[in-house]
């Protein structure tokens, strides 16, 4: 990274402040000067920064520099799917026909923003062989708590409200026990067979009439494509449960097979993994939730709806709705990116990403496998899956060390100890918006690391080494939280 | 390839060529790209997949534009809807600086060496939250400010161990429709209560109230604290972030929790989202919180540095016993946020606020002088407030658009002939005169 953070970066807004500055410029008011309401119900004093604009342009923009981006580094994050996000759908997502739109207008006055949900609607339909779908959910958690909350109220309407329990394999990402428990439900932890499919014995001696369903991730975490699929839908749906895909994974599939058509009854789908929506550092995202049509009823509302005989668009609540996931209809921003994305490539452009996802990851694999341990060793779909737990063994190198490495030669670090079944476990997902070059050089890099393990493990050790901090004190954070600006901080 | 034959799509997003393919399909061992799909039951492979013909960049924008213009966009239209999205006037530097690639692109700062711009961002983030609301921790934003709202509830049931939350009748209908989607399997019952005689029931872990309440007024929140303490349960309180800016804030009436919806200090209303849900609570309940929280410590060297914390109550180490589930939450619009209140900062965020409140008392002394209509009450009120209208608000909002004005929200449901009317900075004197001059030819 080669930039050097000294104590003026670090220096905070109010730490900035001088009295009398301003960074914006204020309108005058316009209307004759009306009475203020008494005393005890205004605040005395707001205590906020004061700054010029040329000063926070500064502030912000050197501090930006302290960040990897997509746009910057190759970004191999396991099951995060950090691809290349177009620019032309940022621009449409803030142009004004759109983002000035206020969310409670007359549906008269939108019948673009509806008609532009209704096409994103039935394009991720048809995309995932499902019959419906709600873009309400604001995240991929916050899809995975409506699809968990319509399958206790699909149990619940249907008289069975002993269907208490969730089966999730080991591999899943910790979003699904959590969303199932606050929908209210007892999760059961399903074993990884050997292979790293789901263990077909161990669900079948875990189904009863309390089964309410089970949350999978296909491709799973682990990389890999479940060869049991279509019996482990059959085993779940034969004892009364639902089935439900967590769509995290889902780049690896577009065009090559549709979750609705192997026996899915509900997915989401990360618009801001699969569908370009950026990051942000952290969000903000969009999880539709999209389902079979017998759950139609309990989809989070609202949903938008095209009546073709009067060519009209209109939001409605379905009637035995689990409700609304916020205030209004979704992260539309998220959802006018999806949308740019679809149309850009449209069914064409679609069917190459998973291809060239799998390639670009399944290279990565047969070239590195010699150098880390591969703990399935079969053909991976969009990520893989190593091991450096004979590092571990062997230089007392672990999967944190090489990862830190990396970032010393500009790339950032794949996901880390994550599928938790992995011993020191790197989760390497390239995504189709890479070259071939980049996988080349990302290559040599592990070769070099690994061969850096044995000859200089302090190397490792020690890396990052030319990044603004080197290693941080987690405990030191947990221990003491420091958890906001104070005057006493200087 | 000629321009007739464009039969094979080469995508722009996608760098490799067919000569890569085959030259890393050698590498792999494998002939052709299906051998790499063989896990997938064959019958299932390779499905139609029904979408249009890719756009190019062009013919997308022009589609685009054909889609906004079946829309009615405030800005062309004076515009007058408040009740949770307001439209402000957003500096150009608050677009510029967070569409940085290195702020838009970067992922959830997990790794810390790499994300000092992110974290230091949210930090401070969190610290103007506090400072807006005089809170005393808050954390790095949630999804939107109703779901802020529903994870508060649920949080104060994790701290006292009760399970009824009280909820003012005065607080949005929208709001209460989220907390029961939030808490609807949870072994948690909402009951409402009436602002005027507050009997809170046994057990009741919280009181919620909203600050402008839902049809405008400014209510006392001091005696709302007390009630709520008096009975042994929490008080949170939903503010209209904007109305801090000349309104005592919740860290001064003893609020236990205080959450507010962030889109009103920089972000555009989007027909709803992304927003950001303001976060904040008293210090001894941090380890209860939902979401992400940055915290300051120091490197190996001995440098500060920042870095997510107290993870210990987050999904991916605690999966079902985590304060919540949220994973991916709104960190861009968050700093939006925080460049927006920077920006504007300690004299800015009184100006405007102060601009809302004069207009929105301008416009109400002109109401209520025409003949037919009325203020619901003569409360105390920020920058919204209710009115009864000589007929049903469809109709008039219907006469408004006729005139290039989109009125307020239709109440109606809980007050009859009742509208719901929100001013702001963009909503210029000539506007609001032609929105009285409309209204009094409505009778």
């Amino acid at each position: 990274m080669n930039i050097e953070i000294n104590n003026i970066d670090r220096k905070l807004l109010m730490d900035r402040s001088s009295p009398g500055r301003i960074g914006a410029t204020l309108p005058p008011l316009d209307v004759p000067k009306q009475k203020l309401p008494p005393n005890n119900y205004l605040r005395d004093n707001i205590d906020l920064p004061e700054l010029s604009e040329s000063e926070l342009v500064r502030y912000f923009s050197k501090l930006s520099q302290f960040n990897f981006s997509i746009d910057h580094n190759f970004y191999p994050l396991g099951s995060c799917t950090m691809k290349y996000n177009p620019k032309i759908n940022d621009e449409i997502a803030s142009m004004k026909g759109l983002s000035n739109l206020h969310p409670l207008q007359d549906e008269s006055t939108i019948q673009g923003a509806l008609k532009l949900m209704f096409e994103l609607q039935e394009s991720l339909c048809e995309i995932t062989g499902m019959d419906n779908i709600s873009l309400a959910p604001m995240a991929g958690a916050d899809g995975e708590l409506a699809g968990m909350l319509m399958t206790k109220a699909y149990h619940l309407s249907n008289k069975n409200p002993q269907r208490k329990k969730i089966l999730i394999p080991d591999s899943a990402h910790g979003t699904n026990p959590a969303s199932a428990a606050m929908a209210g439900f007892e999760v059961i932890t399903l074993p990884s067979d050997p292979k790293g499919n789901a263990d077909i014995e161990a669900l079948k001696s875990s189904v009863d009439e309390t089964l309410a369903g089970l949350m999978i991730t296909l491709p799973s975490t682990l990389g890999l494509f479940d060869t049991n699929i279509l019996d482990v839908c059959k085993i779940v749906h034969n004892a009364g449960g639902i089935v439900y895909g967590d769509g995290a994974n889902l780049n690896s599939l577009l065009g090559r097979v549709k979750l609705g058509e192997l026996g899915f009854d509900i997915i989401h789908s990360n618009l801001h993994k699969t569908f370009t929506q950026p990051h942000g550092g952290g969000g903000p995202g969009a999880g539709p939730v999209i389902i079979k049509k017998f759950l139609s009823d309990y989809l989070p509302s609202p949903i938008v709806k095209y009546n073709q005989k009067t060519n009209y668009y209109s939001l409605y609540s379905p009637i035995n709705t689990i409700g609304k996931m916020g205030a209004f209809h979704g992260n539309f921003g998220a959802l006018v990116r999806a949308y740019s994305y679809i149309k850009t490539l449209g069914g064409s452009g679609i069917n190459q990403i998973s291809q060239n996802a799998v390639i670009n990851a399944n290279y990565i694999r047969t070239q590195l496998k010699d150098y880390f341990t591969l703990p399935f060793d079969r053909t991976c779909m969009h990520e893989v899956v190593l091991s450096a737990k004979d590092y571990k063994q062997k230089y007392n190198i672990s999967a944190l060390d090489i990862a830190k490495r990396l970032i010393d030669y500009g790339i950032h670090p794949p996901t880390m100890y994550f599928p938790l079944i992995i011993d020191e476990a790197l989760l390497i997902e390239p995504t189709e918006t890479e070259s071939k070059d980049t996988l080349d050089y990302f290559i040599e890099v592990m070769k070099t690391i690994s061969k850096e393990a044995k000859d200089n493990p302090e190397l490792l050790h020690n890396a990052p080494h030319n990044t603004p901090n080197t290693r941080v004190d987690e405990a030191l954070a947990a221990r003491n939280p420091n958890l906001r600006w104070t005057s006493s901080n200087i | 390839m000629n321009i007739e034959n464009n039969s094979e799509y080469v995508s722009p997003y996608i760098p490799n060529t067919n000569l890569d393919r085959q030259k890393m399909l050698e590498i792999i061992g494998v002939k052709r790209i299906d051998d790499l799909f063989k896990d997938i039951p064959s019958d299932y492979l390779n499905p139609n997949l029904n979408l249009a013909e890719p756009m190019s960049e062009f013919e997308l924008k022009k589609y685009i534009d054909a889609i906004c213009s079946m829309n009615i966009v405030p800005g062309e239209y004076s515009s007058f809807l408040g009740a949770g999205s307001y439209q402000h006037h957003i500096p150009s530097i608050v677009n510029q600086l967070s569409t940085r690639s290195e702020y838009m692109t970067s992922y959830t700062p997990y790794q810390p060496e790499v994300s000092q711009g992110t974290l230091q961002t949210e930090y401070e983030f969190q610290s103007l939250c506090c400072l807006l609301t005089n809170m005393e921790v808050a954390n790095a934003g949630m999804y939107d400010g109703s779901t802020a709202l529903a994870e508060a509830a649920l949080m104060s049931a994790r701290i006292n161990k009760k399970n009824k939350i009280a909820i003012l009748d005065t607080v949005s209908p929208t709001y209460i429709e989220i907390l029961k989607t939030y808490t609807q399997y949870q072994g948690i019952s909402i009951y409402i209560v009436n602002e005027n005689e507050i009997n809170l029931e046994e057990d009741t872990t919280c009181l919620i109230v909203q600050n402008p309440n839902f049809y405008g007024n400014i209510d006392d929140m001091k005696q709302f604290a007390k009630i709520a303490h008096q009975n042994e349960a929490l008080l949170i309180s939903y503010t209209d972030a904007m109305s801090l800016g000349m309104f005592i804030p919740p860290g001064d009436y003893d609020a236990d929790i205080a959450v507010s919806e962030g889109q009103t200090m920089g972000v555009p209303t989007s027909f709803g989202g992304p927003y950001v849900g303001i976060f904040t609570c008293k210090k001894k309940y941090i380890r209860q919180m939902p979401g992400r929280i940055v915290g300051k410590t120091i490197d190996t060297k001995g440098n500060t540095a920042y870095v997510l914390t107290l993870q210990t109550r987050e999904q991916h180490i605690r999966r079902e016993n985590a304060t919540s589930n949220i994973c991916t939450s709104v960190a861009l619009i968050a700093l939006m946020s925080t460049i927006y209140m920077a920006s504007l900062g300690k004299k800015g965020i009184k100006h405007i606020a102060e601009l809302c409140y004069q207009k929105a008392h301008y416009a109400s002394e002109l109401i209520k002088k025409i003949p037919g209509y009325s203020l619901l009450s003569d409360n105390i009120f920020f920058r919204e407030f209710t009115i009864i209208c000589p007929r049903s608000p469809k109709e008039i909002n219907k006469i408004l658009l006729k005139e290039k004005i989109i009125g307020g929200l239709d109440i109606s449901n809980k007050i009859k002939n009742g509208m719901l009317l929100s001013f702001t900075e963009v909503n210029s004197k000539e506007d609001i005169d032609n929105l009285i001059k409309t209204l009094s030819k409505i009778k």
